[in-house]
């Protein structure tokens, strides 16, 4: 189940990150890519337990960590958005990937032309201005006053740390117009298809098995799954 | 499993859509889509939140919801009571209980 794969890193040099697959040769492979940030911790369980039910049903699964995501050596302020594209492009071809599912902020990197699933996708602009506004909100419990105007200029020309990440000054210009490339290939999996809140939502990381069974089952498709 | 995914075209479900367009909304839905969103946030049940209080305690009386658990909780406000809420709106009063994020959502509402 842990098994590790290279990503690729800028000047052709490559990086050693985790997979978690669970891999027998099956036909179906599905490669996840998981939320974003703070997301990604409170999705984490989730995404996990989804891919044991694929797994049951006969699916493959894969979940490659991201250069400078958990425990890379690769600062996460050198990474952006068009890297972590190549990085997904490098994961298809690495798990010989039949279907892709993108998860929130995921959905940015989901390859257009692999078919599969946008659960709950996120834009750039909307995951950049939840961290903004934690920070403000943050700054201003701290007796300090920090505008959207000026965290965004000092974004765009050095980076920011924001809710504890740190942003590179080119992932928070990627981030800015950043959207899912979706071509008729992908199905969008709305939260109300699922049941319950998202758990992204949550203040602290929790998890589900229903919303688990339930993405699952979309996947894999209906009746493949038995509860 | 499909080779194509199908478009998911269900949207009988509108579970979010508590007022149709136009319609203003009573203090009472307003109050109960609220105590969702923080149920929600919280990872409680909805029977939890209806003992919210006007005096209810929320940004820096509960441990967990910190500046990014609060900046979701705006976020989630935004969307599903379709509002629009400035940086300049926030304060710590109106994050502080449970009355003051109602008596601003209200006021938000009652703008737009």
């Amino acid at each position: 189940m842990i098994a590790a794969w290279q990503a690729p890193c800028s000047e052709g040099r490559t990086s050693e990150e985790l997979l978690i697959a669970f891999d027998e040769s099956r036909e179906q492979r599905v490669l996840i890519l998981p939320a974003w940030f703070d997301e990604a911790n409170k999705m984490r369980r989730l995404t996990v337990q989804m891919m044991r039910v694929l797994d049951q049903a006969g699916i493959d699964s894969f979940l490659p960590d991201l250069p400078g995501c958990n425990e890379s050596l690769v600062p996460l302020k050198e990474q952006s958005v068009s890297a972590w594209r190549a990085c997904a492009l490098a994961a298809v071809d690495h798990v010989g990937a039949s279907h892709v599912l993108a998860i929130r902020a995921g959905a940015l990197l989901a390859p257009p032309n692999l078919p599969g699933w946008l659960y709950a996708p996120q834009t750039g602009p909307k995951v950049l201005r939840g961290m903004i506004r934690a920070r403000a909100i943050a700054a201003r419990e701290a007796g300090r006053e920090e505008s959207a105007e000026e965290l965004q200029e000092l974004g765009r020309s050095e980076g920011l740390t924001l809710a504890g990440w740190s942003i590179g000054p080119q992932m928070f210009r990627e981030l800015e117009t950043a959207e899912p490339i979706t071509g008729d290939m992908h199905a969008t999996v709305e939260q109300k298809k699922i049941g319950g809140a998202g758990l992204w939502l949550r203040a602290e990381p929790g998890d589900n098995e229903e919303q688990a069974q339930a993405l699952a089952k979309i996947v894999a498709g209906e009746g493949a799954i038995q509860q | 499993m499909s080779t194509k995914p199908e478009a998911e075209t269900d949207s009988s479900d509108a579970t979010q859509d508590v007022s149709g367009p136009g319609l203003a909304m009573s203090r009472a839905a307003i109050d109960k889509e609220l105590k969702s969103i923080i149920a929600d946030v919280l990872g409680i049940d909805t029977e939890e939140a209806e003992a919210l209080g006007d005096d209810s305690g929320l940004f820096g009386h509960l441990p967990e919801l910190d500046s990014m658990a609060v900046a979701g909780l705006l976020t989630e406000i935004e969307d599903r009571l379709d509002i629009v809420i400035e940086d300049d709106d926030v304060d710590g009063e109106m994050l502080e209980t449970y009355g003051g994020l109602l008596t601003f959502v209200e006021a938000k509402l009652a703008e737009s």
